[in-house]
């Protein structure tokens, strides 16, 4: 089995970002950058389904030459290869994504694709479903399970009050869930490997892919800094304040 | 030397980060309660690569360079001072020796369970009359047609406790003095070995530190480690390269102390207003901050220098241990004052660290000894 696992780059999210000054995006200077939390899940997932019955992972990365960190971080944790995708300083959002992943898809032809559910930085939550739609793919989102058996997945996802287990023909489209698996530690001898593993670089171009943006990000900007909480002596004075000052009941 | 980390020394500190503070953080403050290690760290740590970062894969080791030997034990320390010793003392003290000094089917039989975890590691030097003055050493070792007979006492030992295998420093020549010094591999279940005691600690409370008896205890004659006589010479070389892991130690304590310190200033109210406005506080973190670098960049030089193979770094080592030891005291005691009566008791994390830095101007060679090292490679010529 084949398995194509996208990953991103993302701010650490323990760290507070900071915005530049333009509001343009976010300040990356002395950031400390991870493989997307949800990411690892996906790769996790592909990697065991490898241990256990043969077959590849391959990773893609799309961003630029920073992203081969990122790149070794998922092969140290068991992918075989990857894909670096160099926009050289293009930006992307996640359907002109969904497109560079869709041309990889067509060199590739994997068996199947997962992902990670969203990304923790923008959490747009849509390239892997945009992905699948471009591609023709069945999809199954929020994978909290995952079982393959001839030429289907059965995929088990968390749902609101409940559990939907749903099957999908292969290939398809998953994306990982936080309880789907507890991602490994890399070892240090699977650094070490993770550091001799190929990194194909490519453009958009090489792939004959056209991305493009449908939409634009017009400005970022901090949410309001929280005020301090009160005190209060009784309930009374909590529905007081709750009616007059919060005006919320 | 390179002030960055590159990819791999990145990945690796990323991955010992996450493995300290989600793994071992939890654990800190019941294991020093309790004067217990958690064994199944071990085992979880020596999967990693942890136990035997700088040994080679072939031995069951991370393959890695000091450097990140470095970076794994200060990661550790920074959450748990008692787990930083824990490998510190097994990789640089029992580990290394085998590694450097060891034959072929040494390495095999001893370092490859050492290095991948599957057993504990210490060495054995210290004795009642034998503490600075390393080579008054008396316990013996005498060849019995194919074995050698160890009788003595060793004291303070780290990991004695649960060691699998123990390096021991034995005199198989008491009138050559610390030239009649030889070094062994003694497999904690020899006939004869004994743990006879475990210590009560100010700091480093979840570490072993025990007293190991040898009563006519018997090992095979090939678990000589090096040459007769080259027992002194394995022993310094030994803590030239336990210096860095104990200087990687302290800079962590520090760390860990001048983190929670950061936290807690910008939380804590005084005057209406959190104390991290105030410039007495401030002031405390800059300095820190300024010598947990200075520290380190010390720690990573030493290590630099074992990395390039450099024959003698023992004047780098003993300044690395020397000044991150003296960081680390600092740091921990400011880092109280900073939380004030909270710091002082033990629902905070900091009166810990502050218990667990004092061991580091102590072990491996007391600052006293790191200064004699240094000026005597001042005066040499
Ligand atoms: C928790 C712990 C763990 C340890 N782990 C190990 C271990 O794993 N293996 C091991 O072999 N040992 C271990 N030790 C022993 C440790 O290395 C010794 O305690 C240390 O070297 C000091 O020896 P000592 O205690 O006999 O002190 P002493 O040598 O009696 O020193 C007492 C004081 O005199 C000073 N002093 C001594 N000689 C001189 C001199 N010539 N000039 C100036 N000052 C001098 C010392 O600096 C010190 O301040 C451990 C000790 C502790 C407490």
């Amino acid at each position: 089995m084949k398995i194509m696992v996208p990953v991103r780059r993302v701010p650490n999210p323990d760290v507070k970002v900071r915005l530049k000054k333009d509001g343009t995006g976010i300040e990356t200077e002395g950031v400390n950058f991870l493989v997307n939390p949800f990411d690892e899940y996906a790769i996790e997932e592909a990697v065991r389904i490898t241990e256990k019955s043969g077959g590849e992972v391959f990773l893609v990365s799309i961003g630029g030459p920073e992203n081969e960190e990122t790149l070794r971080a998922g092969l140290a944790l068991g992918a075989h290869r990857a894909y670096l995708v160099d926009l050289g300083g293009e930006c992307y959002e996640s359907s002109g994504i969904a497109d560079i992943l869709a041309a990889v898809f067509k060199q590739e032809n994997p068996d199947l694709v997962i992902m990670g559910k969203q990304s923790v930085d923008t959490d747009n939550n849509q390239a892997a479903q945009m992905l699948a739609a471009k591609l023709g793919l069945a999809q199954a989102c929020f994978a909290y399970k995952v079982e393959l058996q001839d030429g289907k997945a059965v995929v088990q996802r968390e749902i609101d009050g409940g559990l939907e287990v749903k099957e999908v023909e292969l290939p398809a489209v998953i994306t990982a869930d936080l309880r789907l698996n507890q991602p490994r530690y890399a070892s240090l001898p699977a650094i070490m490997k993770a550091k001799k593993k190929e990194v194909k670089k490519v453009t958009p171009a090489d792939l004959g892919a056209e991305p493009k943006n449908r939409a634009r990000v017009l400005g970022l900007s901090e949410p309001p800094p929280r005020k301090a909480g009160q005190k209060v002596a009784s309930v009374d004075e909590l529905v007081d304040k709750l009616v007059n000052e919060a005006k919320v009941l | 030397m390179n002030f960055e980390l590159d990819d791999v020394q990145t990945l690796v500190r990323d991955t010992a980060r996450r493995f300290a503070q989600e793994e071992v953080a939890p654990l800190a403050a019941e294991m020093d309660k309790t004067a217990t290690f958690r064994m199944e760290l071990v085992k979880q740590m020596g999967e990693l690569g942890f136990m035997g970062v700088a040994i080679p894969e072939q031995y069951g080791g991370g393959g890695m360079d000091y450097r990140c030997y470095s970076i794994v034990v200060e990661e550790l320390s920074a959450v748990c001072a008692s787990t930083g010793v824990v490998v510190s003392a097994h990789s640089s003290l029992c580990c290394d020796p085998i590694y450097r000094f060891g034959t072929e089917e040494q390495k095999k039989k001893y370092l490859v369970p050492l290095a991948s975890g599957r057993m504990l590691g210490c060495l054995g030097l210290t004795e009642p009359q034998a503490g600075t003055d390393a080579g008054a050493v008396r316990t013996t070792a005498v060849l019995d047609g194919n074995e050698w007979v160890l009788n003595g006492t060793k004291i303070f030992i780290t990991n004695g406790g649960q060691a699998g295998v123990a390096v021991v420093i034995a005199s198989t020549d008491r009138s050559a003095k610390h030239r009649g010094l030889s070094a062994f591999i003694v497999p904690a279940d020899a006939p004869g070995y004994k743990v006879a005691k475990e210590e009560h600690k100010l700091g480093i409370r979840a570490s072993s530190t025990a007293e190991l008896v040898f009563e006519d205890c018997r090992i095979p004659k090939e678990n000589l480690l090096g040459q007769p006589g080259e027992g002194f010479k394995i022993a310094m070389q030994t803590l030239d390269g336990g210096r860095i892991g104990i200087a990687s130690q302290a800079v962590g304590i520090a760390r860990g102390a001048m983190e929670q310190a950061i936290a807690y200033a910008k939380e804590r109210q005084q005057f209406g207003q959190p104390i991290a406005n105030f410039q007495a506080i401030q002031w405390k973190l800059a300095d820190m901050a300024t010598e947990i670098d200075a520290a380190r960049l010390l720690t990573w030089r030493a290590a630099w220098m074992k990395d390039q193979g450099f024959k003698n770094y023992s004047r780098e080592a003993a300044m690395a241990k020397l000044f991150a030891s003296d960081v680390a005291m600092k740091a921990t005691r400011e880092a109280v004052q900073v939380f004030g009566g909270y710091g002082y008791i033990d629902e905070y994390p900091v009166e810990r660290y502050y218990r667990d830095a004092k061991i580091t101007e102590i072990y491996e060679g007391t600052s006293e000894v790191q200064r004699m090292v240094i000026s005597r490679a001042l005066l040499r010529d």
